[in-house]
């Protein structure tokens, strides 16, 4: 199978666009998702590989980031966010869908013709180890996408590398050193300051702080809010751990098995959650105060994600969902503004929790015997 | 048994002999570059019933600690000293035969990473069955009987056919259940969990801490959870020993330590983390710098080339003085390795909870 075909395959089983992941025009945005999709195909044989079906790893996505925004994704671990992320840099090609970054449609942009992109449009990833060359000094993984990128600044690469080194905190005598003679957090910041090195207006931060120790976290999460503030940066701030996102993006996407289930402001997300899904994420946060967590109602998730490979019919939540009803299995929950929701406030389930701020005061405690296999019933 | 030695946290009744008693535990590694003293004198208790949270940052020395619990660094070139007893008997000195009779039944341990105690070839079911016949003396069928009901136990939808599974048909969450059906298969009295969540989701962490307290209430086992995690160890811990460069720096009940905490390093570990509720407005505040290196602790407090509060002890005494562990005044049962006075920690921390202070303790203290 091609991949026009394996594209053609996508778009064929997706949803009408229903949703709006903003009221901002949309000729506003630094970057506009719709309709995203990336089937990884499933093979069997081992000489003449037969297409035995597809890992729906993002399955028709929509959202936008505004320039200087700060848009989070969470999720459980498999939901598709690193592959959204890397569908946004096309580090992967997209099987479905658009992807308009500063007004120029990206989606399928040949490599030869994304160098202005690729400037605006950075990454940093999760792991400071095996991101960063071994092999190459500091100074040359900062100045390699200044080389690629055929961006000559005035005052010279390595002037540049170096001013660079000191912006994210380091010490521009590290210059000469190697990444295996740094700790993880500042290996981090030698993976910001290489994003930061053309100046993009978009970075892609796949979970940059997970592997780093408490204390180290809390210096990076300042450098990369010192960074948007100072230089405008939008990001996409992909984490799993759900304070640390609202603490640092002001918009929030929360993402269940390649979909987006609920996006909205922090403060709305956080307080008045309408999905049941983002409600269970919520309330299962464990917390450092012993008072808070008293307070805390608690639901608790009976099984596993089910397999993005079949994923169940109509709503994805519905094995997991306390409030699952048939509908719910017939008819895919589109992505709106549900009843008192505040503006911006989208959601994808037909019955959504109550508006009001966290409305359930008793525990809501699933029998894990009740969840069938896994993704079916 | 000395106060300095092992203090037991208030709540506690005065028993004459702790069902876990560690004391002074020191276990150093000879290496090509030195000396690394990955713990330098660990004391505490534990009862049956109850729950100790170790927490500190990576390389703190939770882990070593926990091995050492298990005899894990018999036969290795680790240098291990100290004492612990476990219901009367002294496990730093037991053979590794006698030792080995106590693992799996009496302690048990669950690991951070699920597949390195599961083997790819077995099914799920034998792995659990086995462990059970290692320690008793019943037949195939009655062992894997007792494994379906330990899946059952942890959640494992129908267990009857998931016995029959390999380890990678589980998803991440299954086989972490799976480990701990494992390791609670012959009803351990002590169980350790070394950072038992932290690889997975948040859903299924709360999933596996509801399962861990369940059975310490189910089987009045006792249980340390280590991780680095302070929403964890809140979540189910009754007791905290904080960590810090193979040293306590302070222990006490988890109410204690997480509402009045007495150290400049806790404070700092709970003011850099970002809160679900807190405002948003407010920039974290990191402890600055890295934790040391194992080789080369710095002399006196070790935690001091960080401290923003070393200002408040006269004479310089935090860079040449190592703090012992001292009992916190007015606060029973909470002990804390720190040279300031309570009255400089009262000034410090503006005399009111530690969120009023939050953005104001580094500034006034870094005099
Ligand atoms: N190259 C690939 N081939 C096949 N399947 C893939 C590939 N990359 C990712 N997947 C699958 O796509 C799904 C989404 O993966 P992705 O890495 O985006 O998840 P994630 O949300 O980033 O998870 P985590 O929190 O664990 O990082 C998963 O089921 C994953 O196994
Ligand atoms: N076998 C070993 N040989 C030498 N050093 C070790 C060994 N095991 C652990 N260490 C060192 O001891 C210190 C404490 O390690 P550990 O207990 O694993 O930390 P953590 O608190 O992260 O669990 C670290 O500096 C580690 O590098
Ligand atoms: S659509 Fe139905 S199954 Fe899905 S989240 Fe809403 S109530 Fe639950
Ligand atoms: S002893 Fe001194 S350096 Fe150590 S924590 Fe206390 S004030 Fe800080
Ligand atoms: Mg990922
Ligand atoms: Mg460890």
């Amino acid at each position: 199978m091609t991949a026009a075909d394996e594209r053609k395959h996508a778009v064929s089983t997706t949803q009408p666009l229903t949703g709006r992941t903003t009221d901002r025009p949309a000729g506003e945005n630094l970057l506009e998702v719709r309709g995203l999709h990336k089937h990884f195909p499933l093979r069997q044989g081992i000489i003449f590989q037969r297409r035995v079906g597809a890992v729906r790893a993002v399955d028709g996505i929509d959202f936008s980031v505004g320039p200087g925004e700060s848009l989070g994704l969470v999720g459980e671990s498999g939901c598709g966010k690193s592959t959204t992320g890397r569908l946004i840099t096309r580090l992967l090609e997209p099987t479905g869908g658009s992807v308009v970054f500063d007004g120029e449609d990206i989606t399928h942009q040949p490599a030869a013709r994304m160098a202005r992109a690729r400037r605006n449009l950075q990454m940093i990833f999760q792991d400071p180890y095996s991101s960063l060359n071994p092999r190459h000094t500091v100074g040359t993984i900062i100045e390699t996408p200044m080389r690629l990128g055929g961006v000559n600044p005035p005052q010279g690469h390595k002037k540049r590398a170096q001013e660079l080194l000191e912006t994210v905190g380091l010490n521009p005598e590290h210059y000469n050193r190697y990444p295996d003679e740094f700790s993880g957090g500042q290996r981090q910041r030698i993976g910001v300051a290489r994003a930061l090195a053309l100046r993009p207006k978009l970075i892609v931060a796949d979970e940059p702080v997970s592997a780093l120790d408490v204390s180290i976290q809390a210096q990076v999460v300042n450098l990369l809010q010192d960074l948007q503030r100072e230089f405008g940066i939008a990001f996409v701030f992909i984490a799993h751990d759900l304070a640390v996102v609202r603490h640092f993006s002001e918009r929030v996407a929360v993402m269940y098995l390649g979909k987006i289930v609920e996006v909205a402001d922090r403060e709305s997300l956080y307080t008045r959650p309408r999905h049941p899904y983002t409600h269970a994420l919520l309330s299962a946060v464990p917390e450092a105060d012993p008072d808070a967590m008293r307070r805390r109602e608690r639901i608790r998730l009976a099984g596993d994600v089910p397999s993005p490979i079949d994923p169940p019919s109509g709503c994805r939540f519905r094995t997991r969902c306390w409030k699952a009803r048939d509908r719910c299995a017939a008819e895919e929950p589109p992505l709106l503004r549900a009843d008192g929701s505040a503006a911006g406030h989208l959601t994808a389930c037909h019955f959504p929790e109550e508006p009001s701020v966290r409305a359930r005061a008793e525990d809501i405690v699933l029998d894990p015997a009740l969840a069938g296999p896994e993704g079916k019933s | 048994m000395s106060v300095s030695t092992s203090p037991r946290p208030a709540g506690l009744a005065p028993a004459p002999a702790p069902f876990l008693d560690v004391r002074d535990l020191r276990v150093h590694f000879p290496t090509e570059d030195g000396l690394v003293s990955a713990v330098d004198g660990v004391s505490f208790t534990l009862e049956k019933g109850r729950t100790l949270g170790i927490v500190g940052e990576s390389g703190s020395g939770k882990s070593v600690t926990s091995l050492a619990l298990l005899g894990l660094h018999k036969g290795t070139r680790a240098q291990v000293s100290g004492e612990i007893w476990l219901e009367g008997r002294e496990l730093v000195a037991l053979p590794e035969t006698e030792m080995r009779a106590l693992r799996g039944r009496t302690v048990s341990m669950i690991f951070q990473d699920p597949l390195s105690a599961l083997h790819p070839f077995f099914t799920v079911g034998s792995q659990i069955a086995e462990a059970y016949r290692v320690h008793h003396k019943v037949s195939k069928k009655e062992a894997r009987d007792r494994a379906v009901e330990m899946l059952r136990r942890v959640g494992i939808p129908q267990p009857e056919r998931r016995v029959r599974d390999y380890p990678h048909q589980f998803s991440g969450g299954m086989r972490q259940r799976a480990m701990i059906a494992m390791s609670l298969v012959c009803d351990p009295a002590l169980l350790i969990a070394d950072e038992p969540t932290t690889a997975l989701d948040v859903t299924v962490q709360a999933q596996i801490l509801d399962l861990i307290r369940d059975l310490r209430e189910e089987f009045g086992s006792a249980v340390v959870i280590i991780t680095h995690d302070l929403g964890v160890v809140s979540d189910v811990a009754d007791d905290i020993l904080v960590m810090y460069g193979g040293r306590r720096i302070e222990y006490g009940t988890s109410r204690e330590v997480l509402t009045q905490p007495q150290h400049p390093y806790t404070w700092g570990l709970l003011q850099s983390m970002p809160h679900l509720t807190g405002d948003v407005g407010e920039r974290l505040n990191p402890i600055p710098g890295t934790p040391p290196s194992p080789i080369n602790r710095p002399d006196g407090c070790s935690f001091h080339p960080r401290c923003a509060c070393k200002g408040w002890v006269p004479q310089g005494r935090c860079t040449v003085e190592r703090p012992e562990l001292r009992p916190v005044a007015g606060a029973a049962g909470h002990f804390t390795a720190c040279h300031l006075t309570d009255a400089a920690r009262q000034e410090i921390r503006g005399g009111t909870g530690l969120t009023e202070e939050r953005g104001t303790g580094t500034t006034r203290a870094a005099r």
